[in-house]
């Protein structure tokens, strides 16, 4: 298929970005996403043209590295999936397809498609842990968790940080992100001990970040290529309202 | 016995198996807290291995350096791990101890491993359950609320734990997090975003590293009385791999070039339960979990050239060929012979797809027993994930596979405390040789990055770094680095000056087709002899037709890729020469001149009952074979055997 792409290209974190315009030709309906690009980049090194860079890394939908707005959609078009899952075959012959970072509350692009997202990691380093030595822990069957319990936690821990919460947010608010953490350690017995300490401290380092407030329009959700509930955002507000009410 | 020439020290403690990790933690030496922080380490990579093993030793008081090329320590490539961790802990009551875990993984690695080292990985395995547990890995449980397990190839029980189809994943996160608690605590100062390029070695002892912030393409010194590799599998240098874009084997492959000996290289697993190649233009080739095969049945068809729809192939046409040929273990044959006899109806006419590449991974019968449902709760996220990929409905209609390169069973040598041949140097999970032998049993790759950086490394690293703790700290201004930074800089500005004509990824793919058919799941004298002189050609073109554009200082994914590849140029060129040097069959090392009447690996224990430990001698010169004998004193060394 033939396809009218409309890049963001931004040399630096500094300079001034903007839509460049490509043609291409001969894109396979199973190509990826990525795989596209990985042709384009290729026929504009041969051009003697700087390739487009952008994140990526597993291609399999679950290191989190890849993300671009597509059309105006976090991942693209496809509910629960990332950029590199998304194939060629959800477009048309034809069809003008606009690509740009994911932008917005802490993120920046450091170059074309590549958004730094470090921030997020600055909120796990707050309290996205539990306070465990590495060693002799105790004997794991010791504390039963029950099977919805840890179902309920998985749900919560499956998060991939990739930020499409926050690249769809109109905030750009990270609740999505830290409340899935807040509330996948909470829900288990071992993570329950502290989880009132945590919730204080993630969410004064997402406030600390430039990311916006949650206003709960569930647009977050909505692109989450993991499919996290804004349920989690609830449980995060009810342990950071427990940790200042009740101390 | 062949003829072992070699010094090489493995380093292996007196006693009876089950004792030697126990008495080396009783009698090693130990630094005391107060002298630990003057003691800095370098650690490479923040996979399973290497976050685990920054966080033990911040824990215990070290100072470290940890690197990633990530822009997050969270995803490196141990997080795409799908289906288990294997740990002894015997909760189904069905006969596991860590006797049986150790010889299964000894014989599922066709007993070309150290028998201490496997031991211990089967021993420390119950911990890890514990450790992940505790940091709130959400593993599958019973309604009871106590832990579930599951089977995988090679093995008649049932020791596998599991989160979803995404086990890798949260055991990633549990050492992630513990890693960025030691970042918040200020004992690691974490670099995303940076690449090794160099190690430096002062004095004969490893001493640093050179690299290259990703983000601004600026280079950097970094000193420490110790350096640890965690750097992950060099198995993308097939192009078409399991493995992730960025996953490479440049750490290593620098470090066996100033002195580490690199270890059967040749050793590749080659996954069977990827999905097949579609096009040309593909980038990858995507991995499903092999727990898939604990309800899947694998078939061809029986007629070559079948052009019908699988569901309308009637049953008595169908050759359920790992039922037929391996009736104990069926469809939970090992990783190597499953792929070998999937390539073996694929070559003899028998495959399917539209590229004739794949057999086929049927769940008809499974949901006719248990029922779609119980199917879905199972593997429900991986049938959604097939269906993204290939378009089509796992539940109605059968799944194609194809073999994969996927797991490096090579890599650095290492003794049993982990260190290489170069003091202060060490090497864990799977940029190590490891305990995998020719072949690594399923659910065991997590759990061995894991034990090497959690219970292993805070150990063994000590007994090396009490005599440093006078040594003070690492000038970065020495000649040493000098120099090396030198090198690295003008490496890179060579790529970039040679201003060719072709992309890094037509020199990948072309590399990565060789190795793939002279190196692949078969091999003969003859492909790798050839194989070799096309790789050295094939460099010869690289370095004068290359393109890279841009510049070295800023970002520039191309010259990244142009380094890696390279690299794997040369490592390429050692894979095929180790694999020529073995004349056996064992594991994913299958030379079609050494088999069986019935096509059965042939190994030769007399001969090549040895780790090949390869030097190296400088550019040009041919690399020296130095060879580790394996002794087996407590497991009793059989031929493989998975039909009975």
């Amino acid at each position: 298929m033939k396809l009218k792409l409309k890049v963001w290209r931004q040399l630096n974190a500094e300079a001034k970005g903007q839509i460049v315009d490509y043609e291409l030709e001969g894109v396979e309906a199973d190509m990826s996403f990525l795989e596209m690009l990985d042709y384009l980049n290729e026929k504009l090194i041969l051009t003697n043209e700087i390739p487009i860079e952008f994140d990526h890394d597993c291609r399999e939908g679950i290191c989190g590295t890849c993300g671009l707005f597509i059309n105006g959609r976090a991942h693209g078009p496809l509910e629960g999936t990332t950029t590199c899952q998304l194939h060629m075959r959800s477009f048309n012959d034809g069809d003008t397809i606009f690509i740009e970072p994911f932008k917005g509350g802490a993120f920046n692009v450091t170059r074309d498609l590549r958004v730094d997202r470090s921030a997020f990691d600055r909120i796990i380093t707050a309290g996205g842990y539990i306070s465990t030595p590495v060693g002799d822990a105790p004997e794991a069957n010791a504390i039963p968790i029950t099977y919805d319990m840890a179902e309920s936690a998985f749900d919560s821990a499956a998060c991939i940080g990739c930020g499409a919460c926050v690249a769809t947010c109109k905030n750009g608010s990270a609740a999505l992100f830290t409340a899935a953490k807040v509330a996948h350690l909470a829900k288990l017995p071992q993570g329950k001990v502290e989880s009132k300490q945590r919730a204080v401290k993630m969410v004064s380092q997402m406030d600390a970040e430039d990311f916006g407030h949650c206003t709960n329009t569930g647009a977050c959700e909505i692109e989450c290529p993991q499919e996290i509930s804004i349920a989690n955002i609830a449980r995060m507000n009810w342990e950071f309202n427990k940790a200042k009410l009740l101390g | 016995m062949p003829d072992i020439h070699t010094k090489l020290d493995a380093k292996i403690p007196e006693g009876p198996l089950s004792e030697k990790w126990s008495l080396y933690k009783a009698t090693c030496r130990l630094v005391s807290f107060n002298n630990k922080k003057k003691l800095d380490i370098i650690v490479v990579g923040t996979g399973l291995a290497g976050s685990s093993a920054a966080a033990s030793f911040a824990e215990a008081g070290y100072n470290v350096k940890a690197f990633c090329f990530q822009d997050s320590a969270r995803r490196a490539h141990s997080v795409a791990a799908q289906g288990g961790v294997n740990s002894a802990k015997n909760y189904q009551n069905d006969g596991d101890n860590i006797y049986r875990m150790f010889y299964d993984t000894l014989k599922g690695g066709d007993f070309r491993a150290r028998e201490a080292n496997v031991y211990r990985l089967a021993e420390c395995s119950t911990n890890l359950i514990d450790q992940a547990v505790a940091q709130g890995v959400p593993f599958a449980r019973e309604y009871g609320g106590y832990l579930s397990n599951r089977s995988f190839g090679g093995v008649q029980v049932r020791r596998t734990f599991y989160a979803r189809g995404q086990t890798g994943q949260q055991l990633l996160l549990g050492s992630y997090s513990a890693l960025m608690r030691q970042v918040d605590l200020g004992k690691i100062k974490l670099f995303t975003r940076h690449e090794m390029l160099e190690l430096v070695m002062v004095d004969g002892k490893a001493r640093g590293v050179i690299v290259r912030n990703l983000d601004t393409g600026q280079i950097e010194r970094h000193g420490a009385h110790a350096v640890v590799l965690a750097t992950g599998g060099f198995g993308k240098i097939f192009y078409l791999s399991t493995l992730a874009m960025g996953c490479n084997g440049s750490a290593i492959w620098r470090a066996h070039k100033k002195g580490a000996y690199m270890a059967s290289p040749s050793w590749t697993q080659i996954h069977p339960t990827s999905l097949p190649q579609s096009g040309e233009h593909q980038s990858k080739l995507t991995l499903m979990s092999e727990s898939l095969r604990n309800d899947g049945r694998i078939w061809v068809p029986k007629k070559k050239s079948d052009e019908r729809r699988p569901n309308d192939i009637p049953e008595s046409e169908r050759d359920y060929y790992l039922e037929r040929r391996y009736p104990a273990f069926g469809n939970l044959a090992p990783r190597d012979i499953s792929s070998r006899a999937a390539k073996e109806r694929i070559d003899a006419g028998h495959g399917v797809g539209a590229m004739k590449n794949a057999v086929y991974l049927d769940f008809k019968h499974a949901i006719e027993e248990y029922g779609e449902e119980t199917i879905k709760a199972r593997y429900g996220n991986l049938f959604r994930m097939y269906e993204k990929i290939t378009g089509v409905n796992a539940y109605k209609e059968p799944m194609k596979i194809s073999p994969a390169a996927h797991f490096s069973m090579g890599g650095l040598w290492v003794d049993y405390e982990l260190g290489t041949t170069i003091p202060g140097l060490y090497a864990l999970g799977e940029c190590n040789f490891g305990d995998h032998g020719a072949n690594r049993l399923g659910a065991n790759s997590l759990l061995q990055a894991c034990v090497d950086g959690y219970f292993i490394i805070p150990y063994t690293i000590g007994n090396y770094l009490a005599d440093e703790i006078e040594a003070g700290e690492v000038n970065v201004n020495s000649p040493e680095f000098e120099k090396a930074e030198k090198r690295v800089v003008d490496m890179l500005d060579k790529l970039i000056a040679i201003k060719g004509s072709k992309p890094t990824d037509y020199f990948h793919k072309k590399l990565g087709r060789i190795i793939w058919d002279y190196c692949g799941v078969t091999r003969t004298e003859e492909g790798l002899t050839k194989a070799i002189e096309m790789i050295k050609e094939l460099r010869k073109e690289f370095w004068v037709d290359l393109k890279v554009l841009g510049t070295a200082g800023e970002v520039n994914s191309e010259l990244e890729k142009a380094g890696r590849v390279a690299d794997y140029l040369e490592l390429g060129e050692l894979m095929c020469k180790d694999a020529l040097t073995r004349n056996e069959s064992c594991g994913a090392h299958f030379r079609e001149e050494f088999q069986t009447e019935d096509g059965e690996a042939l190994r030769d224990d007399e001969h090549y009952r040895f780790i090949s430990c390869w030097e190296h001698k400088g550019e040009g010169v041919e690399a020296v074979l130095h060879k580790e004998a394996l002794e087996f004193k407590e497991a009793k060394v059989i031929a493989r055997n998975y039909k009975k």
